[in-house]
């Protein structure tokens, strides 16, 4: 798993080529506060590195998630729409936001591993 | 943050692991551990403990008595405080001569002086205001603590610290002796529950938060208290009203009493009477209304507000309701939108997305009259 300064999390998926999974980190989901809302892009949707393609609605204050990589949108998250929550419950698993197939996994590269966030913040 | 002034729960706050933020010049909690959506939910279930201690605390005295004093704040404010009861609180506004509200406040009316509770961030503003306008009385600002306690287990935790504030009703102020000094108590707040603000000498007010704490309530902050008093339809002076909002347009002409209103006996003869009884009698062209959006999308403060390609409006403040469970906005619209059930269109991220005018308040309060 590979980390943003951005405060997002990065799985390749083992299963399948070129597809990596995006979500955000425990430190963020504690930051943010309580989620009540995420907007999620469209599936199919293509897009560029820094592309903003989630918003997340806490009770504070909406916030942009960027795309991490350039790619296409594959799949969202369906269990966000009815229960936001999860994303404070569970941010590195049940709380995930997209899967994007991306077209160099080898970009990955660039972020930083665990430790290294884990020294960022 | 270190221009910024503390209150005397400053050290408190730290220890209870608030998140401390900027606020109208001070430095006070945003929230703590638990986080927002359980400090809002303690406050409507069981008691939730409010640092309010930023907010401009004035004795205004007059030397022919408190009766005098009444007569001469009404001439800066459209109240009737010739009328309010000795032990007794109401809500009140300053306005320009425009009508437009430079501010929301608290009067009380104790045996000896009128106490006024006003937003920190008018606080100098006001001092000026009372100074310039009420040259025959004594206006003075106090460097007292002011916590609130409000939920539904209130009234037994501060009667516990302070007996005889049970048998008090809503808008009732008394002096209250306590083990940490005499207690400025008012049955009030602006979460929409029941409950109190306590004015306490500053040295004692980390004891009285603690004794409210160890009694059950849970610290709150100023996240918690903007979706509380959201829900309760309360505005926020500074965002759903401000010096180019009427109190007819705010929907605050309950707060004018009869005696002020044109025909009354004390009629107008405050600043921006001819303005604010003008729309009284006329109507305004623009109204604060509830609005609710109809998606799970919160809007937000600054969201524009369509009918087709017209722009009716804005919303001026809005966020999520935990206790409702949806989410709740409040704005000022063209008065010919504002009708309940009404829909309306936000624009949110290049988006339009319906919200419907609805009543105020989202959830009934729950005062004790």
């Amino acid at each position: 798993m590979k980390f943003t300064e951005e405060h997002e999390w990065i799985r390749p998926e083992d299963d399948e080529e070129n597809v990596v999974t995006v979500g955000i980190t425990d430190h963020a989901a504690e930051q943010l506060g309580d989620i009540v809302f995420v907007e999620l892009p469209k599936e199919g949707r293509t897009v560029v590195k820094e592309d903003e393609v989630v918003v997340i609605e806490s009770v504070k204050a909406a916030s942009d998630i960027m795309a991490p990589l350039d790619g296409e949108i594959i799949e969202v998250n369906p269990a966000l729409e009815e229960n936001p929550g999860l994303v404070n419950e569970d941010p590195t698993g049940a709380g995930w936001f997209f899967k994007m197939r991306v077209e160099d996994l080898s970009a990955l590269d660039d972020y930083m591993d665990e430790a290294a966030y884990k020294k960022f913040i | 943050m270190s221009d910024l002034k503390r209150t005397p729960l400053h050290a408190l706050h730290l220890e209870l692991g608030a998140k401390m933020v900027p606020f109208a010049g001070y430095e006070m909690p945003v929230q703590y551990t638990a986080g927002v959506m359980k400090e809002h939910l303690a406050c409507r279930d069981g008691a939730a403990l409010f640092d309010v201690s930023h907010m401009g605390q004035i004795i205004l005295r007059h030397p022919d008595g408190p009766e005098a004093a009444a007569v001469a704040l009404e001439r800066i404010v459209p109240q009737s405080v010739i009328g309010l009861a000795e032990g007794r609180q109401r809500y009140g506004l300053l306005l320009n001569g425009a009508g437009g509200i430079l501010d929301d406040l608290m009067i009380a009316r104790r045996a000896e002086d009128l106490f006024l509770v006003v937003n920190a961030a008018c606080l100098q503003a006001d001092l000026d205001l009372l100074k310039d306008g009420l040259p025959d009385c004594d206006v003075r600002m106090l460097d007292r603590a002011l916590i609130a306690i409000q939920g539904p287990a209130a009234e037994a935790t501060l009667e516990a610290i302070a007996p005889g504030a049970a048998a008090m009703r809503f808008m009732d102020v008394a002096k209250l002796d306590s083990d940490h000094g005499t207690l400025w108590v008012s049955r009030s707040g602006y979460t929409g529950e029941d409950g109190y603000e306590v004015s306490v000498a500053a040295e004692e007010a980390e004891g009285l938060a603690r004794a409210m704490l160890n009694g059950g309530a849970v610290p709150a902050g100023l996240g918690a208290r903007d979706s509380l008093r959201l829900e309760a339809g309360l505005c926020l002076y500074g965002s759903d009203m401000d010096d180019t909002v009427t109190p007819v347009e705010a929907d605050l002409t309950w707060a004018i009493q009869k005696v002020r209103r044109a025909g009354g006996e004390r009629e107008g003869g405050f600043p921006g009477a001819a303005v604010v009884l003008g729309q009284m009698a006329e109507g305004a062209g623009r109204k604060r209304v509830g609005l609710k959006p109809v998606g799970r999308a919160p809007m937000r403060a600054g969201v524009a507000l369509f009918d087709g390609e017209r722009r009716v409006g804005e919303i001026t403040s809005g966020g999520f309701g935990p206790t409702v469970g949806h989410p709740v906005a409040m704005g000022l619209v063209d008065i010919d939108h504002a009708g309940i059930g009404t829909t309306l269109e936000g624009e949110l991220r290049g988006k339009r997305l319906p919200v419907e005018v609805v009543a105020l308040p989202f959830r009934p309060a729950t005062y004790k009259r």
